[in-house]
């Protein structure tokens, strides 16, 4: 356990310090919600009964932020790595492989907190949309199911990634198509029925549904089926990724 | 006598059809710098990621320290140390946090600072890596494969690629494991390396050994023919012998006898690359 703390403390100093990591899994969700807040805010999305556009979009851009922080981040640095030869470096230590491993998604997890944080405060200060204190249980579990089931499709999908170049684009023509079909992007109210029914076949819309559900006022909490079709998604990251995961540099 | 530290009995290695490593024998005591010389695709790095415990080989007994590394754990671990052949550092750590990184993976780590010393990068301590030369980078690798103060230390073509003055430098740092009384199994398919650098030296062409020795008599060289060139009438002779003085003195002879010089006389000894070059059929 104090291997996995050692191991944390110097991925956290990585990550910081690598001005990618940092705009794409921090910066930019804060960018997209002054976007989309500037230039909507004065609209109302006729979900929940009519909500204003902002409170639509905070537990949005959370969403996309713990989905950023956890599978692509993780997906990103890893194979980056591996295909640099740090992981079978590490291998040949006596540290466990798997502390690596523990420390990356000890990373994750500091940073999709960290992003609820700041995401919701910049909603309370300049949007008014206030953090449901009440439902904080909810939240957070909401969070740590979504934490751990993207943890595990990001580390799933090192194995489709062949090399460090092919990591970004991979990462981004998964999860962008499908930040505008699940609602992230666009609200509900907006999308045609078919399109939410095809994204429903993915796990960001279920993990959005159940953020969005313990987040906005008149949600419902916890929403157990949306949870446990993320958990789902989780499990058979999890599979993949024990079974596919390799440790060695796929290029040279 | 002391148990080697790395014993190989017949040890074979196949990937498919191909066979990369076809039953090579070879042991390293402590304490020496051992070179394996070869060229690109003799199986080096396919023999030594067997000694590391990366690949499985197909046949014959491997011993590193005691142990066999396909099963070895995380004590046998704690006594070896891996420069890989190519392996980038993570850019944005220093040199002292690598090397911090890497020193809490052991249970009696080297101190930090005079690892860093030892390696030559004490005014890069704080440097991140990205910052560093190629040759500063890969001293790095040796201070991080060192920081677990191994017994043994592998070392993958540590100077691949590497300018004239980068290669220097790691020559040193190499040199300078000799006096700490590790045990150095080094890769190279640089013959002026391996002669530089290694106590002994072994090597490797198709997967089979071809010579071994140490790089003074390595091929016996001393017993190979000399060659004996001069120019008469304008056109070159070359003549080898195996006793040159003999042939040498009679060419002189005569030569003194009709009164004429004989012109760009030389005479030479095959040098180590000739025999390595021909060793290893290139």
């Amino acid at each position: 356990m104090s291997l996995v703390l050692h191991q944390f403390r110097y991925d956290q100093k990585a990550f910081w310090r690598n001005p990618a990591s940092v705009f794409f899994t921090v910066g930019f969700p804060v960018i997209l919600l002054l976007i989309f807040a500037t230039v909507f805010g004065s609209q109302t999305v006729e979900v929940r009964g009519g909500i204003k556009t902002t409170t639509y979009y905070v537990p949005a851009i959370i969403t996309l932020s713990v989905i950023s922080a956890t599978m692509q981040s993780l997906a990103m640095s890893l194979v980056i790595a591996r295909e640099d030869g740090r992981l079978k470096r590490g291998r040949g230590t006596p540290m466990p492989p798997w502390v690596f491993i523990a420390g990356r998604i000890g990373n994750s997890i500091v940073v999709a907190l960290l992003m609820l944080a700041l995401i919701a405060a910049i909603g309370d200060l300049a949007y008014g949309v206030g953090f449901p204190w009440g439902r904080l249980p909810d939240i957070l579990l909401s969070l740590l199911v979504g934490t751990a089931a993207f943890c595990c499709l990001g580390i799933a999908l090192t194995a489709a990634i062949p090399s460090q170049d092919a990591a970004a684009p991979i990462v981004n023509a998964l999860l962008l198509p499908l930040y505008f079909l699940s609602g992230v992007f666009i609200p509900d109210d907006q999308l045609p029925s078919g399109v939410i029914h095809f994204a429903d076949a993915f796990p960001i819309r279920h993990f959005f549904e159940s953020f969005f559900d313990a987040y906005v006022p008149g949600g419902a909490g916890v929403s157990w089926d949306n949870l446990a079709v993320v958990a789902i998604w989780g499990a058979v990251g999890a599979f993949l990724a024990i079974r596919y995961f390799r440790w060695t540099p796929r290029s040279g | 006598m002391s148990e080697p530290v790395i014993s190989i009995r017949g040890l074979r290695k196949s990937y498919g059809d191909a066979e990369a490593v076809r039953g090579i024998d070879l042991e390293v005591e402590r304490g020496e710098v051992f070179a394996f010389l070869g060229p690109n695709g003799a199986g080096k790095t396919t023999t030594v990621e067997i000694l590391e415990g990366y690949r499985k080989r197909s046949a014959g007994e491997v011993r590193v320290l005691g142990e066999d590394p396909e099963h070895g754990d995380r004590r046998w671990r704690e006594r070896i140390g891996i420069v890989l052949q190519s392996c980038r550092l993570d850019p944005y750590l220093t040199v002292r946090e690598s090397l911090g990184l890497y020193a809490g993976y052991y249970q009696a780590p080297r101190p930090i600072d005079e690892t860093i010393e030892l390696v030559g990068l004490g005014d890069k301590a704080d440097a991140r890596a990205r910052s560093l030369s190629g040759g500063q980078q890969r001293r790095l690798d040796v201070g991080m494969a060192l920081i677990g103060d191994p017994e043994l230390l592998f070392l993958d073509e540590p100077t691949t690629g590497f300018d004239p003055s980068a290669r220097r430098q790691a020559w040193e740092t190499i040199a300078g494991l000799r006096e700490l009384g590790k045990t150095v199994f080094l890769t190279t398919h640089y013959m002026d390396e391996a002669q530089r650098l290694a106590d002994r030296v072994t090597i490797i062409a198709k997967g089979e050994i071809v010579a071994r020795g140490t790089p003074e008599d390595l091929g016996d060289r001393e017993s190979r023919p000399a060659r004996i060139s001069y120019r008469e009438d304008g056109r070159e002779v070359a003549l080898e012998t195996t006793t040159p003085v003999k042939t040498l003195n009679e060419l002189t002879g005569r030569a003194l006898a009709e009164g004429r010089e004989l012109e760009g006389l030389e005479v030479a000894r095959p040098s180590l690359e000739d025999v390595y070059l021909e060793l290893t059929g290139q």
